[in-house]
C-alpha cells in the first residue's frame, strides 16, 4: 500500500501540511535511563520518529583482535525495527543502515574522550522503533544521551537535526513525506559549545545560498535541540536525587 | 612502498607542511594530482572508464539489464551503484563482502548520480510498471593511493557518458533485442570534490598517507550549474560552519575543471 502524494506540502503562508511554520521542529519527548541492563539508555520521540538508543561499555572489546592501544573502540549500530516502516524491511542490515551507522559513528569520535579508555570498546545501539523520517538525526539524539547516562566523559552533547528544502521553501526537520518528495535534504550533527560540524549528509539540489542559508537552519535546530537534551539529563538526575533522598529519610 | 602505517615522523611532516600551506608530494592545498580519464576500455561492458588520480586509479564498467522498475516510481529505471574494494589494489583491502568504507563510497557516488539527475530515468521506461532498464555502475578499485571517492564518481560519469543502450522493439510483451545503440541520456555532469581536513586546514584531493593523517574528511558533489547536489562526511573529526563554506566554495572551482576533462565540447 503506497500511500497517495500529498499534493501541497507548504501553503501560501509558509505553513506546513501537518501545521509547523518552516523553522519549527516536530513535537518532541526525551527520557533518559529507560532501559535496565544498558549502562546508559534513551527514549526519543519526535514526531511519529520513535527511537531507542543504548550505550555499553567502556568494556573489554570483542573480539580481541578489535582492541586499540591508545584509545577506546566507538562502534556503532543503526538498525531499523522490520515494523518501523509502513512496508515490512527485512531485519538484516541493509546498505543504508550500514553506511548512517559509520556516519553516527563518526559523529560520536570528536565527541568522546576516546584517549581515556585504551583497549576498551564503547558500543552504542540504535534501534528505530517507528520512523517518519530524519531517523539518523533523532538517533543521535539519543545515542548523545544514552552516552552520558552511561558517564562517559564527553566534550560536548553532540545534537542532531535536518533541515532541507520542501515546495521550493527552506525548512526544518523534515518529516517522511516532505523528505521524500522534497528537492533537499541535509542531516547535521553539531556540538554547540564547540562549534563542531560532526556530521553533514545531503541529498538533493541547493544553490550556494540555499546550502548556507539550510545548513543554518539545521544549526539552530540542533541548537534547540541541546537544550530539550539539557534538560532531559537535569530531569533525569533530579529523579534519581529524589529518590535518594526518599530511601535517607526512610531510614 | 605502500604501506598502511605511516611513520610518526612522516605523519608530522604532512601536518606540518599543511599548516605552511604546503604539501609533500609539492602540490598547493587546492591543486588535484594529475588526472587521466580513458574510456571504453572494456568492450564487453555498455559502458566502461579508468580514472587515474595520481597513483590511484579505478575502472568503472556500466552493464544495463531489463528489470522490473520499483512500484513507488513504474515509469522510471533503475540505477544500482556498487563498489569493490578489491584485494589487489591494496594491502589493506580484503575478500568478501563489501565492508562499510566499500558501501559508503558506493552510495556516495550513486547520490551524485541520482540527485543531480544525471540519468534521464523516464526514457529508460519499456513498459510501465513491467519492463525498465536497470542502470548497473560497478566501481571496481584497481590501486588504492587515496581519495577513492573523487576518482570514483569522475570515471563513473566518464563511463555513463560512453554507455550505449542496444535497441529493442516490443512484441506482445517481449522485448526484443535489436541491432544498433543509442547513448544513454545524460543530462547532468556531478562531480565529486573531497576535501581533508589536516591540523586545521583543508587539503583538496587527499592521497593515501594525507588522508591516514587527517582529523576529517568533506566531499561535496557539484553538479553542471554549480548548485550541491551531494554531501558526505566521514572521518573522526569535525569541521566548522566557516570550514564548510569556504569548501563549498573551492568545490564548485575544482569542480569545473574537473568536469572539462569528461565533458570535452
Amino acid at each position: 500500500m503506497s500511500k497517495k502524494k500529498v499534493k501541497k506540502l507548504v501553503d501560501e503562508k509558509g505553513i506546513r501540511y501537518d501545521g509547523r511554520k518552516f523553522n519549527e521542529l516536530r513535537p518532541i519527548k526525551i527520557e533518559v535511563g529507560v532501559l535496565g541492563n544498558a549502562d546508559g539508555s534513551a527514549y526519543v520521540e519526535q514526531g511519529k520518529n520513535k527511537i531507542l538508543a543504548a550505550v555499553y561499555g567502556p568494556r573489554e572489546v570483542h573480539p580481541k583482535h578489535l582492541a586499540l592501544p591508545d584509545r577506546t573502540r566507538l562502534r556503532c549500530r543503526y538498525h531499523m525495527a522490520p515494523f518501523s516502516v509502513q512496508e515490512r524491511k527485512s531485519p538484516a542490515p541493509s546498505r543504508r543502515e550500514k553506511e548512517v551507522s559509520k556516519v553516527i559513528r563518526e559523529a560520536f569520535e570528536p565527541a568522546v574522550f576516546t584517549e581515556y579508555y585504551p583497549r576498551t570498546s564503547i558500543d552504542i545501539f540504535i534501534e528505530v522503533l517507528q520512523a517518519d523520517g530524519g531517523t539518523r538525526c533523532t538517533g543521535i539524539t539519543a545515542a548523545s544521551l544514552a552516552l552520558a547516562d552511561a558517564g562517559i566523559p564527553l566534550r560536548d552533547l553532540v545534537s542532531a537535526c535536518a533541515a532541507g528544502k520542501v515546495d521550493g521553501r527552506l525548512v526544518l526537520d523534515l518529516n517522511d513525506v516532505e523528505d521524500k518528495q522534497g528537492e533537499a535534504d541535509l542531516p547535521l550533527a553539531y556540538m554547540s559549545n564547540l562549534n563542531a560540524v560532526t556530521l553533514l549528509q545531503m541529498d538533493g539540489m541547493l544553490t550556494s545560498e540555499e546550502f548556507e542559508q539550510v545548513m543554518n537552519l539545521a544549526v539552530d535546530g540542533c541548537k534547540q535541540m541541546y537544550q530539550l537534551q539539557k534538560e532531559a539529563l537535569k530531569a533525569r538526575y533530579f529523579e534519581v536525587k529524589e529518590a535518594i533522598n526518599q530511601e535517607a529519610e526512610k531510614q | 612502498m605502500t604501506s598502511s602505517v605511516v611513520a610518526r615522523l612522516k605523519q608530522k611532516k604532512i601536518a606540518e607542511l599543511v599548516s605552511l600551506g604546503k604539501r609533500l608530494d609539492e602540490r598547493g592545498l587546492t591543486d588535484y594530482r594529475e588526472v587521466q580519464v580513458e574510456i571504453g576500455v572494456i568492450e564487453k561492458a555498455e559502458g566502461s572508464a579508468r580514472v587515474r588520480l595520481g597513483k590511484t586509479e579505478v575502472l568503472v564498467g556500466i552493464k544495463i539489464e531489463i528489470g522490473e522498475p520499483f512500484s513507488d516510481i513504474p515509469n522510471e529505471g533503475v540505477l544500482t551503484v556498487n563498489a569493490e574494494l578489491v584485494p589487489l589494489a591494496s594491502p589493506t583491502f580484503e575478500s568478501g563482502p563489501p565492508n562499510e568504507n566499500a558501501i559508503e563510497l558506493a552510495r556516495v557516488v550513486d547520490r551524485g548520480i541520482r540527485e543531480s539527475k544525471a540519468i534521464d530515468m523516464k526514457k529508460l521506461c519499456i513498459e510501465p510498471k513491467k519492463k525498465v532498464f536497470i542502470v548497473f555502475v560497478d566501481v571496481y578499485v584497481l590501486n588504492h593511493d587515496g581519495n577513492l571517492i573523487d576518482a570514483s564518481a569522475l570515471a563513473a560519469l566518464a563511463a555513463l557518458r560512453n554507455t550505449k543502450v542496444f535497441n529493442y522493439e516490443v512484441k506482445e510483451g517481449e522485448v526484443q533485442i535489436k541491432p544498433g545503440y543509442k547513448s544513454l541520456p545524460i543530462r547532468n555532469y556531478p562531480i565529486a570534490v573531497t576535501f581533508a581536513k589536516i591540523n586545521d586546514i583543508l587539503a583538496v584531493d587527499p592521497w593515501l598517507e594525507e588522508e591516514q593523517v587527517m582529523e576529517a574528511r568533506l566531499t561535496m558533489t557539484i553538479e553542471k550549474d554549480e548548485k550541491i547536489c551531494a554531501l558526505q562526511k566521514g572521518g573522526t573529526g569535525y569541521f566548522t560552519i566557516q570550514q564548510i563554506l569556504e569548501a563549498a566554495k573551492i568545490a564548485r572551482q575544482k569542480a569545473a575543471e574537473l568536469r572539462k576533462l569528461v565533458v570535452k565540447k
